[in-house]
């Protein structure tokens, strides 16, 4: 992997540690190239695991009243499929495309953050596993890749299959938004001299838009979970109608995250058909801005179209129309693109080397599947074909149809730059049309079944006209499939070891990626190249006829800010405001629903809990008073500011458990009612979250004392006390909505 | 390939609602298909007049009015969705305006409750319906989500526990409609088949006076026997239709099929049933009593009294 020895590294600040050659190298590494190789290693596996799974499904479901698996295997199988096919394929293939690419894209050395990098490629490499174990340890989870309540809840599922499911998810949500709080100050701070915003390659544009998408939507998926396991596990009643709770409630909370979750995979694929049309069209894309600002609408829109999944749950006529017409303006900026991609084509000189195969499929596909999703918007159409087999070929269209025939385009596209080599064309053209026709062959008849009357998740059917047929047709298509996946993986390995060099630039690309030998050298860049534009390597092969001053030639990268810690802070605290928000909702709605606001007037004592609130509010200034110590040299005086934050933030913690406890004794616990669940549940998050910080700032008194902080500033006291005063703000908030609430209600 | 769609489905409506549906699918098909056309010419014509001879198109700085008449024309076509979606809804359904349900649907796994409020009547998979008639269904959940489905007749609703919600079937001729649960409920869901029998209004009110009628008591001695069996296993204990832990068997024998669907309604069948019910229907919360053969054919008797 260390190809310069010339290195002309300038700038870094501090040592790279040279780790050893060889498979301690890999697990040791902090390079986005490695991590992101990890990331896309770990997708390739799970594809081949979750097509066995859906191998399973199609042969079972290929002649009516099948026995070829038991309903219980058959409810496993389709469930493991989906949560599969999502979190930890795609997800993992399109971050893991942006962690290899976006910091080459940009002109930057490595991502902002390389151990946060580091960590969330092996969370993700822990939580399949994870998620898998279920299998041995008592069955793996069965209701579904959403897990609706009350089914998922107990008495209904009472294995530990939707426990590992809850863990497993839980692990990569947070690996996830790691990732894209690394993407955000990466992209801001690190990007090379000339690479302005507007300037940005498409597919790191829509990488970043994609990232502001997973802080609002993933912490929502982390609470839900939460949630859930609280009722598992603890006795609580946020879903189980059977003692006041809400089974529309998960659905809500559930597609707030799923539908954003759709959008968070395409957009990486729209980024890559947004690079690979044009190169491969000789042409660059038609209406960069219309692209890259239609993003952003869509990020916005995605996040107000999720109760088109709950159609056919009865919420009114104004909420479905509110929904649909929301679900029908999302089209509009998807179309746009798809609009501009096709527009690209016209007028080009069109090469039709695999990665563009895949790309032109995409387009046609990715629009089938684009249309029938406004069918369903469509709500008396939804009303008929809502969870059939209309459902799951429209979902197939644009996962796989869309999804990941961008993906395969992808690995073809950038395969020679990351190892050296060219994919075989031969076996890529076999790859190509197997999966044009075997995903075909599978999910168009998919239509029918649907509109026949078929439903989705049934282990098997009865013997009506024609369904049989169909589903046969399904299943061979899905074989074609398979086939198609084994010589990609075959061609990855057999091109791996003998494909043709690749060269720094095979496809005469114009992004800076390829302005680097293949595979990159560890710093990416010995000299970035100027950019004046959205093409670089074009700009260069093209020269304006007036030369710019002669410091435009050969620009050295600047030194990497190491700043960006308060951003990345500012992030993460974004992500957790989302995740209290949605336990603030919960608690909310229960205050009417099930009247837990004259519980909380009864039992709650607002004044004693505002004397502790006092404590939390003082050691927000004891923390600012640290920093101003920081800043005058006056490092005794650091320390003791920093002492009394804990001493305060210890002492708040304390008289939460008091009261915990004596609310305890009264009988008042998590799973007495919606009281003491939704109580314990939002106060004990936010302990945990005082708690936390506690350790932080243990962490900070302790390098104190060795010394380590310099006048007049330090981002690590800078990045926790951001985070300590978030902590205050969220308690500032929740004490108004439980202990004001409360008195109000008296 | 001949697609012949006009069995049990969406293709073939047999009520105001779902012809209704059927013709906004029509429009949807019709106007998909065009913009599907628009892009696949644009890719198909690119890939034969645009084949690469080793030029490079240079950089041209375009406006946006491609985008905006685009933007545009997709908002008169969202609109020209949205009037007749809206339209559509009103058919399909119409206020409730406070009247009270003609028939209670309750999904259990994994089976459908079926009461009528007016007569009393309880039954359970198979609903008989006049024809002609809108009726009021208010749909219910004991358990998990279920979901209702009956395509050739009516929309979808979900069966929430917790949360009961109406909807309007009607059939318009005679006949047998099937549907199925649409909501994944477990590990049978896929054996909660439904089945509308819907009938002229003399045949019906004929069924309806049946089903609150008791069955006559059973004569041969088999049956007799038969019906000692069935109190001394104290059936009734989920049999009831106060319990509703199972389907009750009142007029049992008069059904088409048993079991949620999964097997015609005979006594060969029954008998299998009651023998091994898990092998029957996988996962089914019907326990298996271990009856020898002759208790079989006695409980198998008397149930068939029951029509």
């Amino acid at each position: 992997m260390n190809h310069a020895s010339m290195a002309v590294a300038a700038g870094v600040a501090e040592p790279r540690e040279r780790e050893t050659r060889g498979l301690y190298a890999w697990i040791a590494s902090l390079d986005h190239k490695q991590l992101g190789i990890i990331y896309l290693i770990t997708g390739i596996i799970f594809l081949i695991v979750g097509g066995m799974e859906a191998l399973v499904i199609r042969m079972q479901l290929a002649t009516p009243r099948n026995t070829f698996v038991s309903p219980d295997t058959f409810n496993q199988m389709f469930t493991m499929h989906g949560t599969t096919m999502i979190f930890l394929v795609v997800i993992p293939l399109v971050i893991g495309l942006g962690i290899y690419l976006v910091p080459l894209q940009i002109g930057a050395r490595d991502m902002a953050y390389p151990r946060l990098n580091a960590l969330g490629a092996w969370l993700v490499v822990l939580a399949g596993p994870l998620l898998y174990y279920s299998f041995i340890a008592g069955g793996a989870p069965n209701a579904g890749w959403f897990s609706y309540a009350p089914l998922s809840e107990r008495p209904y599922s009472m294995g530990t299959g939707i426990d590992y499911w809850i863990l497993g998810l839980f692990v990569l949500g947070i690996s996830t938004i790691g990732a894209a709080i690394n993407f955000i100050v990466t992209i801001i701070k690190l990007r090379a001299p000339g690479m302005t915003m507007t300037r940005l390659p498409l597919f790191t544009w829509m990488t970043f838009v994609n990232s502001f998408i997973i802080l609002a939507a993933l912490p929502v998926l982390n609470a839900s979970l939460a949630m859930l396991l609280i009722d598992r596990q603890l006795g609580g009643h946020f879903f189980t109608p059977q003692s006041g709770g809400s089974a529309i409630l998960w659905q809500h909370f559930f597609w707030s995250f799923g539908h954003p979750e759709v959008y968070i995979m395409v957009l990486p694929a729209f980024g890559v058909i947004s690079e690979v049309i044009p190169v491969f069209s000789r042409k660059a894309i038609f209406g960069y801005e219309f692209i890259a600002g239609s993003t952003v609408a869509i990020a916005f829109l995605s996040f107000s179209v999720w109760a088109h999944h709950m159609f056919v749950v009865g919420l009114g006529r104004a909420a479905d129309i509110f929904f649909a017409i929301a679900s029908m303006l999302i089209a509009i900026p998807t179309g746009v693109k798809i609009l501009n991609w096709s527009v690209t084509l016209w007028g080009g000189a069109i090469r039709f080397t695999t990665p563009m195969l895949f790309a032109m499929a995409f387009l046609v596909q990715f629009t089938f599947g684009g249309i029938t999703g406004v069918s369903f918007a469509a709500i008396p159409l939804d009303w008929q074909v809502e969870d059939s087999y209309y459902l799951v070929a429209h979902l197939h269209y644009v996962a796989v149809g869309g999804i990941v025939f961008a993906v395969f385009a992808a690995f073809y596209y950038w395969f020679p730059k990351m190892t050296g080599r060219m994919l075989s064309e031969t076996l890529g053209k076999w790859n190509f049309w197997l999966w044009f026709v075997g995903f075909n062959l599978t999910f168009f008849v998919q239509h029918i079944l649907g509109l026949l009357g078929m439903p989705r998740r049934v282990w098997t059917y009865p013997d009506l006209p024609h369904w049989g047929s169909y589903n046969m047709i399904s299943t061979v298509g899905a074989y074609l499939l398979a086939a198609g996946t084994l010589v990609f993986v075959y061609n990855l390995i057999v091109s791996f070891r003998r494909g043709a060099p690749a060269g720094d630039n095979p496809w005469h690309a114009w992004t800076l990626e390829w302005a680097t030998p293949s595979p990159p050298p560890e710093e990416n860049f010995t000299l970035v190249p100027p950019i004046r534009g959205r093409r670089p390597l074009w700009d260069l092969a093209h020269p304006p006829a007036e030369r710019a001053s002669a410091g435009a030639r050969g620009q050295r990268r600047e030194a990497s800010a190491i700043g960006g810690a308060e951003l990345g802070m500012l992030a993460f605290i974004g992500s957790e405001a989302v995740f209290f928000v949605i336990l603030i909702i919960a608690y909310g709605y229960y205050h009417e629903a099930a009247h837990t606001g004259t519980v909380a007037a009864r039992v709650l004592d607002p004044a004693r809990a505002g004397v502790n609130t006092l404590f939390l509010l003082a050691s927000s200034g004891t923390m600012w008073l640290a920093g101003k110590s920081l800043a005058r040299g006056n490092t005794t005086g650091l320390l003791r500011w920093i002492a009394a934050t804990i001493v305060l933030g210890a002492v708040f913690l304390f008289g939460q458990a008091r009261e915990w406890t004596a609310l305890i004794g009264r009988n008042v616990t998590i799973s007495r009612d919606l009281f003491g669940t939704t109580f314990f549940t939002l106060t004990g998050f936010h302990g945990l979250h005082v708690f936390l910080g506690l350790l932080l700032l243990l962490m900070l008194f302790g390098l104190g004392l060795r010394g380590q902080f310099k006048a007049p500033r330090s981002a690590g006291l800078e990045v926790v006390g951001i985070y300590w005063h978030f902590v205050d703000a969220v308690w500032i908030v929740v004490y108004s909505v439980i202990y004001l609430w409360s008195v109000l209600v008296r | 390939m001949v697609l012949i769609l006009k069995i049990g489905s969406v293709f073939s409506p047999a009520s105001p609602m779902a012809e209704a549906t059927l013709r906004l699918l029509y429009l949807l098909l019709i106007l998909g298909t065009a913009v599907l056309a628009v892009i696949a010419v644009i890719v198909v014509v690119s890939a034969i007049r645009f084949r690469d001879r080793g030029r490079e198109v240079p950089e041209e700085h375009k406006r946006g009015t491609t985008e905006v008449f685009w933007i545009l024309g997709a908002a008169v076509l969202l609109l020209v969705i949205l009037v007749p979606t809206v339209r559509t809804m009103r058919v399909v359904d119409p206020p409730a305006d406070g009247r009270s349900p003609d028939l209670v649907v309750i999904g259990h796994q994994f089976w459908w409750e079926i009461r009528y409020p007016a007569s009393g009547a309880v039954a359970a998979n198979e609903i008989h319906i006049p024809v002609g008639r809108p009726w009021l269904v208010r749909v219910e959940s004991a358990d998990v989500i279920h979901n209702f489905w009956v395509p050739q007749l009516a929309r979808k609703i979900d069966a929430t526990p917790g949360y009961p919600v109406t909807m309007w079937l009607e059939a318009s001729s005679p006949d047998v409609f099937l549907g199925a649960c649409g909501e994944f409920c477990g590990v049978e869901h896929a054996w909660m088949r439904i089945r509308v029998v819907a009938q002229t209004p003399v045949a019906f009110q004929a069924w309806l006076r049946e089903q609150s009628r008791p069955p006559a008591p059973p004569v041969t001695p088999d049956a007799i026997a038969g019906e000692r069996l069935y109190q001394r296993l104290a059936c009734v204990n989920c049999h009831a239709s106060s319990v509703a832990v199972g389907p009750d068997l009142t007029h049992m024998a008069g059904r088409a099929t048993l079991a949620g669907g999964v097997i015609q309604n005979t006594p060969a069948n029954l008998t299998r049933w009651l023998g091994n019910p898990d092998a029957v229907k996988r996962g089914s919360l019907m326990p298996d009593f271990h009856l020898d053969e002759r208790s079989l054919r006695q409980l198998v008797a008397y149930l068939e009294t029951l029509k």
